[in-house]
């Protein structure tokens, strides 16, 4: 009897929670943002901007003019190019690395959730070790041994988001795969690999990709906090990470020369997390609502 | 009218904004329970009765719209202010919920949750406060109280958890006590000590209470006057002798009819009330019980009926076709 | 009790020897690197056959990793080529810095995440909750570093109230000590604290929901009274799980900021190690930190025993 006054409760609070969840304005701001940020990595060398390697010496920490609309760095250089340029760095490590994470992760997490046993405790294992050291250190002390490169560095930050992918894919396909259709595909004879591809594949597909959004921002943040220190991309390659890190030796005398590139690196984090939260919301299987 | 009312329920409304629509879930209610006396509530599941005890107690849902008057002891509780509220509850006014694993703490001692209900409205110290709440547990037949004090909710059985939250609700000597289904979520060997501690208590304090059930045998001889609620209304309200000898609405019967009964004969099929309440966002035209009652005509499913008297101004009852007078009564 | 601590460890011994496994096997990837880096540039070939024969670089992997783990075991973590110190000593020498960073930072993370999450969950829905709750996930999007940048530049830069960088222990002169180390564990309280908020609004959300503190609430007692123990107590086992979960972040946190403002903590002894190729500090305190942080998710786990007694009563 109290129940139904109680969810009644529930209800009335719920739905305002749900309205938030449709794709507001934030949403597709975010969205934008972060097709324009592609787009004009992309196609960097169709704007008419200088080189972004092009120094000149005379015209040192400029500020803001018809010839440099951001201003230029340290060593003269166009920071509105130097912004561009290093949106490509920050975006191929950013989407390249998760994706080692999603292809590997998820295939793992997938056959731990779907044939569970041994096979399962071994992979949850293995990834709990990986877990068991700060991602930080261990992306540093790989790259100390391997050596700096950008090959490198995407290469141990996608291996180190792993463990994350293999979790979520593991969860949605443990919800998975007990639901009706995966045990009609049984009874109907499928054989692993195509219940696998065919039927779980598709549902697992939506979490990991919104989950996939929000790793794009995590390594984008890791990266850029790596080369910040100099341990990153190896100079004179620079990500935003680089620019910061080089723009805080000039914090007192043009402090916009670390901003720039920091607003830049926020407003892409930021709208990769809101994007990838909102679709979060929308596909995780466990909300039951197919 | 008895000079002696301590709760007057007037013309109490109580909706709720809902995304299908407004749902009223207390439509015009009027209940009077007098100083000393017992009033019990019956009804369905969603008849309304638990957010009637809530409007009481002006504990309801944030989104939930309130109207009409609720006089208790004298003050208009719709006009009090937040603080002064707070001072009743707890002191003047006290609650017992139906289940006593949810409705105490679980991550406190039955010490604490007994000790600061002392220390807030009668600002006792904590020597004092711990003597009396031993003394209370004892009163509601719980052994050993002096080290039930320290244990947790989860340490004791269903019918202990419930004693302790009677034994917090008596603590500081309420005028009046709502138990709202107090017996419902518990076994039905304990349900009968659990009532007759209740009624034990309030004989002994003088005090006013109202019992809310879904269970007619459970008023039966406990209460006093007894109003049973229909989809948000009162429907039938009588003293409780004359409203089991001489029920006038259908639906009480058949609430009636629905207890097994000890003397019937083994395998007797229940007769349970066809059909389900009306969905409280669709309210019906007519009378609300009509769609399932035996005795429905058009003039049931097209006009609302208003409580009227029975012979006695105490028993009163909303009905075109009451039993027992045959010809629909006036209205 | 006794049985759950035990269970507890006996998963905890298997991980620490993986963890262990793990850091040596990245450690020696190379290991022909270790005797050169070691000689430098007065690395010949025989020199180099000669050191690698004398430190055991030329047995088979495994002993040298059962060499290894057992000296670990026996506390010799090895000795740095460079500097001459044990891996031990130098630990020991910054271990209280970065503690002192990590328990500040947590402890401004509390204090800005957990008022703003009662007040959040006690308004939920209302203006200010849904202002908190954009800014905390718009905080979650800046990284560590960019504060430390803001700040550093707001504080140090324009209003010179602190310094940017440099340390004084905390025996020698507390204040000094503390004026130094506000910055750092302000940027990773900003860090922090949207976590925490986060995690406790909702949970203080749900259990407002909860039958007791209705009953609460019907009892008269006061709204700061039901917020901080009826609604509190029993949330607080995410907070601590919370935090601990935090203490292993806040190691990576730590060595950017270390980094950043100069602190000699453990994370710029990584960063310094990884700098001039020490790989013999790098193995030991990647150990220890990583050892470190599986004993910290275990106490975790104990302390959530302490706080919900249905857990320690065998329940729930």
């Amino acid at each position: 009897m109290a129940t139904l006054e109680l969810s009644l409760d529930e209800d009335v609070a719920a739905a305002p929670a749900r309205r938030v969840r449709r794709l507001g304005p934030l949403f597709w701001l975010a969205t934008g943002w972060m097709i324009f940020v592609f787009a004009v990595a992309i196609f960097a060398e169709l704007l008419p901007l200088p080189s972004p390697t092009d120094m000149d010496m005379l015209e040192r920490r400029a500020p803001f003019s018809l010839a440099h609309w951001l201003g230029t760095d340290g060593l003269g250089r166009d920071e509105l190019a130097r912004v561009i340029y290093g949106a490509r760095i920050s975006l191929v490590v950013g989407l390249c690395a998760p994706i080692i994470g999603l292809i590997f992760g998820g295939a793992l997490g997938m056959l731990a959730g779907y044939f569970r046993g041994r096979f399962e405790s071994l992979v949850v294992g293995s990834m709990d070790v990986l877990l068991a050291f700060p991602p930080l250190i261990l992306a540093l002390a790989v790259t100390a041994y391997l050596g700096q490169s950008i090959l490198n560095l995407t290469f141990i930050l996608g291996v180190l988001s792993i463990p994350a992918f293999m979790r979520v894919a593991r969860a949605a396909t443990l919800t998975l795969a007990r639901r009706e259709f995966v045990i009609a595909a049984q009874a109907l004879g499928a054989t692993h690999s195509r219940i696998l591809l065919r039927e779980l594949l598709p549902n697992v597909m939506l979490p990991l990709l919104a989950f996939f959004l929000l790793g794009v921002a995590v390594i984008i943040v890791v990266e850029g906090a790596l080369s910040f220190l100099g341990l990153g991309v190896p100079p004179p390659i620079s990500s935003w990470g680089s620019m910061i890190g080089e723009g805080r030796e000039s914090l007192e005398v043009a402090p916009r020369l670390a901003f720039i590139p920091a607003i830049a690196m926020f407003l892409t984090v930021l709208s990769f997390n809101l994007v990838g939260d909102t679709l979060r919301a929308l596909t995780d299987p466990r909300q039951g609502a197919l | 009218m008895t000079d002696n009312t301590l709760l007057s329920v007037d013309d109490v409304v109580v909706d709720l904004p809902t995304p299908r629509g407004n749902l009223r879930a207390v439509d015009h209610v009027d209940l009077r329970v007098g100083a000393g006396r017992t009033l019990g509530v019956v009804g369905e599941s969603g008849c309304g009765k638990t957010m009637l005890s809530r409007a009481i107690l002006q504990l309801l849902p944030k989104k939930a719209k309130l109207s009409g008057r609720v006089m208790f002891d004298g003050q208009d509780l719709l006009q009090l202010s937040p603080e002064k509220l707070r001072k009743l509850r707890g002191r003047s006014l006290a609650v017992v919920f139906q289940d006593p694993m949810t409705s105490l703490n679980p991550v406190l001692t039955i010490g604490t949750q007994l000790i600061e209900t002392l220390q807030e409205h009668l600002e006792l110290d904590d020597a004092t406060a711990k003597k009396r709440s031993a003394e209370l547990l004892a009163a509601v037949g719980i052994p050993a109280p002096e080290q039930r004090l320290q244990q947790y909710p989860h340490q004791l059985s269903g019918g202990m958890r419930q004693r302790v939250a009677i034994a917090i609700a008596l603590s500081c000597e309420p005028k009046l006590l709502i138990a709202d289904e107090p017996t419902t979520a518990l076994d039905v060997t304990i349900q009968a000590q659990i009532l007759d501690l209740l009624a034990r208590e309030q004989r002994r304090r003088h005090m006013a209470m109202i019992l809310i059930t879904h269970d007619l045998g459970v008023v039966a001889g406990r209460t006093d006057e007894v109003a049973v609620m229909y989809a948000g209304r009162v429907v039938e309200r009588a003293p409780t002798p004359a409203l089991f000898k001489k029920m006038r609405m259908p639906y009480t019967e058949a609430l009636l009819a629905a207890l097994p009964k000890i003397d019937a004969a083994p395998h007797t099929p229940l007769p349970a009330i066809s059909g389900r309440p009306p969905d409280p966002t669709r309210p019906l035209k007519g009378c609300s019980f009509s769609p399932r009652c035996r005795y429905a005509d058009g003039r049931c499913h097209n006009e609302k009926p208003a409580l009227a008297e029975a012979e006695s101004r105490e028993h009163q009852y909303a009905c075109f076709h009451p039993i027992e007078t045959g010809v629909g009564a006036s209205v | 009790m006794l049985l759950f601590v035990a269970r507890r460890l006996f998963y905890l011994i298997p991980v620490l020897i993986a963890v262990s496994l793990l850091t040596f096997f990245i450690a020696s990837l190379l290991p022909g690197d270790l005797a050169y880096v070691i000689l430098g540039d007065q690395a010949t070939p025989e020199k180099v056959e000669a050191l690698r024969h004398d430190m055991g670089l030329d047995q088979p992997i495994w002993i040298r990793y059962f060499g290894w783990l057992g000296h670990v075991l026996q506390g010799d973590f090895g000795r740095s080529f460079r500097t001459g110190q044990t891996v031990l000593q130098a630990v020991s020498e910054r271990l209280p810095v970065s503690f002192e960073l990590m328990i500040l930072a947590e402890i401004l993370g509390l204090v800005i995440g957990v008022p703003l999450a009662i007040v959040c969950a006690a308004r939920s829905g209302g203006p200010f909750d849904r202002l908190m709750t954009g800014s905390a996930f718009g905080m979650l999007s800046v990284p560590t570093f960019l504060s430390a940048i803001l700040l550093i530049y707001l504080f140090a830069v324009e209003l010179r109230w602190l310094p940017a960088t440099g340390y004084v222990p905390f025996g020698e002169d507390p204040l000094a000590n503390l004026r130094f180390m506000v910055l750092p564990a302000l940027t990773l309280a900003l860090a922090e604290w949207p976590g925490i908020m986060r995690v406790l609004r909702s949970d203080m959300i749900a259990t407002l929901q909860e039958d007791y503190i209705a009953l609460a609430k019907a009892k008269g007692l006061k709204a700061s009274r039901i917020l901080f123990v009826h609604a509190l107590k029993p949330s607080s086992l995410t907070l601590v799980t919370i935090t601990g979960i935090n203490i292993g972040r806040l190691i990576g946190g730590a060595v950017i900021v270390e980094t950043i403002f100069a602190l000699p903590g453990i994370g710029r002894l990584l960063v310094s190690a990884i700098n001039t190729r020490d790989l013999i500090i790098l193995q030991g305190v990647v150990l220890l930190v990583a050892a470190g942080f599986v004993i910290m998710n275990f106490i975790v786990d104990l302390l959530y025993a302490v706080l919900d007694p249905r857990i320690r009563h065998g329940h729930a």
